[in-house]
Parts: structure tokens; sequence; C-alpha cells
């Protein structure tokens, strides 16, 4: 199984959803966060006064998949996420031990 | 009867009714000294028109401070200091009403002792015959609107002066320490400036000559002095100007502006003390230079900063209307433009250069838009009251000379001000105290000073 991570732009998450659905992924915990990457942030001013804004609202997307839907799940990030400009945002793929589903205590590819 | 010797608040924008007020004072006063013909003066009788206009013209400033000034200033301020701001607007309004009863409205309008081209004691302060409103009934006229309707309409302007202030020691005074300043100050600066300038024959400013339709120098140049006098006391706010403190929310900011100036045609239009032609072209004048100093602010910043801002918009409003605030009886539509362009523009300049290049930390810029706008509209109000140049006031020949004269009231109001601000914030910062302590500051003065907190969002 795999842990997989996306950071993605806010704006894009409904067809992430969509997509995800699609490859067979049947949920996913969403976050609201804030960072940067290569894209930086931007300046605002006030009266003058000049702030840099380094961290930018990005959504944080995380599911759990068996290791043969891994591909399909990160293609279907990749297609519903990119827009070719810079701060489109990162996967991460990594192991994943064990899944436990609360209410059965059924683990690992039955609780998926 | 003593109410009908006074100048009026609407004529003494005018040179040509100053000298009618004049005449009238005189006359009075032989009459006063004849009882026999005492009968022959036309009493002045009520006029229902003036007065509904008066009425909802007292309400449409006090909308100016509760809840426009609360909400242009705190949505400037950081989250954590909203609710306090907003307080001290709450608590000016109520600590100055009650002042201005017991004293404030004597003080300020009693004129008592006071003759015509005679400088004495009373030229600098009212006499204290009023305390309490001390003959006020509901048939005492000030000219043609009950007494107490301009009692009502004139406190909001002694509450909207010290409310200018609180934006210049926002995010760091402690409550108690602005209600001991607040009213320290309303009695020894605001009322005496305001009877010096509005109080009619014998005033000290009034005599001079001094042009103030509704308050640019009372009530602008007054607080926007005081603000600078107290930053530069109170000293910056913690982390400034290197930490970030950007507006917490501009959507407040431009509901505070827009009601900033829908009641500022009562505070203008208001001033001339009747529902007639001078009220009516304060208002358009009021419209005219709101908007000219919109376009000279935005203009310049574009320019400057490559960019239109919504606070430079909404900051350029406020110049332009403290700009026209003098002018309101005396400049024709001409006059209007170029006062508000000219404040817009160069409020641009003190507020976001000047500013950061002196290193003063006037939390939001009470001397950098309200004095300095304040100056530019007192002093150009002397050269567009003439009427070569498309003003009003037959009594004003010499551009020059009038603004020679409003320059004296400038000065005169600027030191008047700083001095007394400066003594007595020092006074309170030795005594009580005027700033709270660094963690207070760092939490916010809204759990800090009164244990709430504006946005409970969970």
């Amino acid at each position: 199984m795999k842990w997989v991570t996306a950071i993605i732009k806010p704006f894009t998450l409904d067809d992430v959803r969509e997509a995800l659905g699609e490859a067979g992924v049947q949920g996913m915990t969403v976050t609201e966060v804030k960072g940067f990457g290569r894209q930086r942030g931007h300046t605002e001013l006030y009266r003058g006064a000049e702030y840099v804004v380094d961290f930018l609202p990005k959504l944080k997307i995380e599911i759990a998949v068996a290791d043969d839907q891994v591909e399909l799940a990160v293609e279907a990030i990749i297609r519903a996420a990119r827009t070719g400009k810079v701060g489109d945002g990162k996967i991460f793929v990594s192991d994943l031990e064990q899944v436990i589903r609360i209410r059965t205590q059924e683990v690992d590819a039955d609780a998926l | 009867m003593r109410f009908e010797i006074h100048a009026s608040k609407g004529e003494r924008g005018m040179g040509r009714h100053r000298q009618l007020s004049r005449l009238i004072a005189a006359l009075a006063a032989a009459v006063f000294a004849l009882p026999a013909f005492a009968q022959a003066t036309p009493a002045p009788t009520l006029n229902a028109g003036d007065t509904a206009w008066m009425l909802v013209a007292s309400a449409f400033v006090l909308m100016m401070t509760i809840p426009g000034v609360a909400l242009f200033y705190g949505g400037m301020l950081r989250a954590k200091n909203l609710l306090s701001v907003m307080m001290q607007c709450l608590a000016i309004t109520a600590l100055v009403t009650v002042l201005w009863i017991v004293y404030g409205y004597s003080l300020a309008f009693s004129t008592e002792g006071m003759h015509a081209g005679v400088t004495n004691w009373h030229s600098f302060l009212g006499a204290f015959d009023r305390t309490m409103l001390a003959g006020l009934t509901p048939s005492t006229l000030y000219q043609t609107v009950p007494e107490s309707v301009f009692v009502m309409f004139q406190l909001t302007f002694a509450i909207i002066t010290p409310a200018l202030i609180i934006g210049a020691y926002a995010e760091r005074m402690k409550f108690s320490a602005m209600l001991w300043f607040s009213g320290l100050w309303l009695t020894f600066v605001y009322l005496p400036i305001a009877h010096m300038v509005w109080s009619g024959p014998g005033s000290l400013l009034g005599d001079l000559g001094v042009l103030d339709f509704a308050g640019g120098t009372v009530v602008h140049i007054n607080a926007g002095v005081a603000g600078l006098v107290a930053c530069l006391v109170i000293g910056k706010r913690r982390g400034y100007p290197h930490t970030h403190m950007p507006p917490h929310n501009l959507g407040y900011t431009v509901i505070g502006t827009a009601l900033l100036w829908l009641g500022w045609f009562g505070f203008n239009a208001g001033s001339a003390v009747a529902a007639n032609g001078n009220a009516g072209m304060a208002m358009l004048v009021t419209q005219i230079a709101t908007a000219a100093a919109v376009i000279g602010w935005v203009a310049v910043e574009w320019i400057v900063h490559k960019r239109a801002s919504v606070l430079g918009a909404a900051s350029g409003a406020v110049a332009g209307l403290v700009a026209i605030t003098p002018a309101a009886g005396t400049a024709g539509p001409g006059g209007a433009l170029v006062i508000g362009f000219a404040a817009g523009s160069a409020c641009f300049f003190t507020a976001t250069k000047l500013k950061h290049k002196l290193g003063y930390d006037d939390t939001l810029d009470v001397f950098g838009v309200h004095a300095i706008a304040g100056i530019i509209g007192a002093l150009l109000t002397g050269v567009f009251a003439a009427p070569k140049l498309g003003g009003f006031d037959s009594a004003v020949t010499s551009p020059l000379l009038q603004l020679w004269i409003q320059a004296k009231g400038v000065g005169f109001t600027i030191v008047w001000s700083g001095v007394l601000s400066w003594v007595m914030l020092k006074a309170l910062d030795l005594t009580i105290g005027l700033r709270v302590g660094p963690e207070q500051e760092q939490v916010g003065l809204d759990i800090a000073e009164h244990e709430e907190r504006a946005y409970n969002l969970s």
C-alpha cells in the first residue's frame, strides 16, 4: 500500500476529486495549507508599507491506495491539477505499513 | 433672547454675513441698553424646514463616528485590535456627550462677556453660564432652529474630533489612558478652539477673519496635530516597521469610508444651520472635492506604485472630505475641484512616503491625511473664497490677504493643539501610563483590555 500526498492549487480540487474517483480511489482527506516552493509569494502594499507574502494558500490531499492503484491515482492527480505554470504543486508517494478501519477493525486491503 | 446675537455657524464662513451679524450684534446691544425698544426687534422664529434638515444632519454626523470612523479605522488594524478601536469610538461618544452637557457646550458656545473686536478672556473660552445647558427649553432657538438641535449638532462634532485621534495611537494605548486623554483633550483643546473660531463676534480667530465653515481647523488640523504628538509620545508599536501589520479587513474600511462620505453631507451642508442655498452648495462642493481627491490620490499612486489600490481610493476620499470642510461655505465648484485634487495627491505622499521616511508610527495616518488635508483645505479656503476665483464670499477681495489670515489660523491651531496635547500626554504617561505592556500588545487589545475577541471562527 502507498500513502499519496499531493499539494495542489486550490481551484483544481473539484477536478482532482473527480479524476481520483474515476481512478477508483474511495476516499481522501483535504487540508488547507500554506507554503512555497519554486513559485514564490507576492508583495502587498498598504499606504506605502510593503509586505512580502512568502506563503501561498494551497490544498493538501492525502489518499491511501493499493500498490497496483498508485500509478493510476498519480496520473489522475497530474491530469487534473496540471496547468503548466509554476506553482502547480507536488505529489509525494511513500510506503504505508498498515491501515485499520475503526468500525470493523478490518485491516489493510479490506480497509482501503 | 440672547441667542439672536450669535454669529451663526452657517454665516461665519461668509464675510458678507459676518458684517451683517456684527451689525445685528451692535443693534442687539443697543436694544438691550434701551429696554423700551426691545419689542421692536423681530424675534427669531422657528423654521420647520431648517429644523427638519438639522435634525437629520445631526444624526448623519453621529453616524460618521459610530460606525463610520469605527469601521474605517477598524478595518485597517490587525484583527486582534478591531474591538478596541470600536470600543474607543463608542466610549468617546458616551464620554463626550456627558461632558458636553455638563460644561462643553457652555465653554464652546457661550457668548457671555464677548464683544466684537474686543480680545479678552472670553475670546478664548466661553463662560460657565450654560453649564448643564442652563436656560435650554423646547422653545429656545438658535437662529431658526430649536437650540436643542444646535446643541445636538455641535455635540456630534465634539465627538468625532477626539475619535479621529484614535487612529494615531491605535493598537497600543490603554483604555483608561484613552478615556483620560479624550476627556482632557476635549476640555483644553477642542472646546477653546471651537470657541475661538465659531462663537461669533469677539472670538479670537473669528474676529481675525479666519474662514472655517465646517471645521477644517477646529476638527481636522486640531485632531491631526494631536495625533502626530500622540504617536510620538506613546512610541511605535512593537515590531514596527519590520513586522507585518497589514489591514485585516479592507472591506470594513471601504464601508467606513462610504459612511463617512455620506455623513459628511450632514457635517458640511448641516453647517449652514439652514435648509437653504448655502447648504445645497456645501453639499455639491463636498461631492466634487471628494471625487477629485479620489482621482488625485489614485492617479499619483498609479504612476508611483503602478497600481490603483482600494485603500488608496478610500484614503483619497477622506483627504478630499477633510480638505473641502473649511471651504464648503465659500468655494465654488471649480475651487472644490482644485482643493480636492491637491489634497488627494499631496496626502498620497505624506501618508505613504513621508511617514516611512521620518519613521514615526502614526498607525492610521491621522497626521498624514487629516492634518495635511486640513491644512491644504484651510489655506486654499482663503484663495477660493474670492468671487474672482469662483467663490461666494464677497468680503474676500484679495485671495492672498485671506490666505495669510488662514495661515495665521492654521499656525495658531497647530501650536495650541500640539503643545497642549504634548503636555497632557506626558502628564498621563508619568501618572497612569499610556501604554499597555508588551505582552498585552502582543495578545492584542481586544483580549488584553476587554477580554473579548472580534472573530470567534470555529
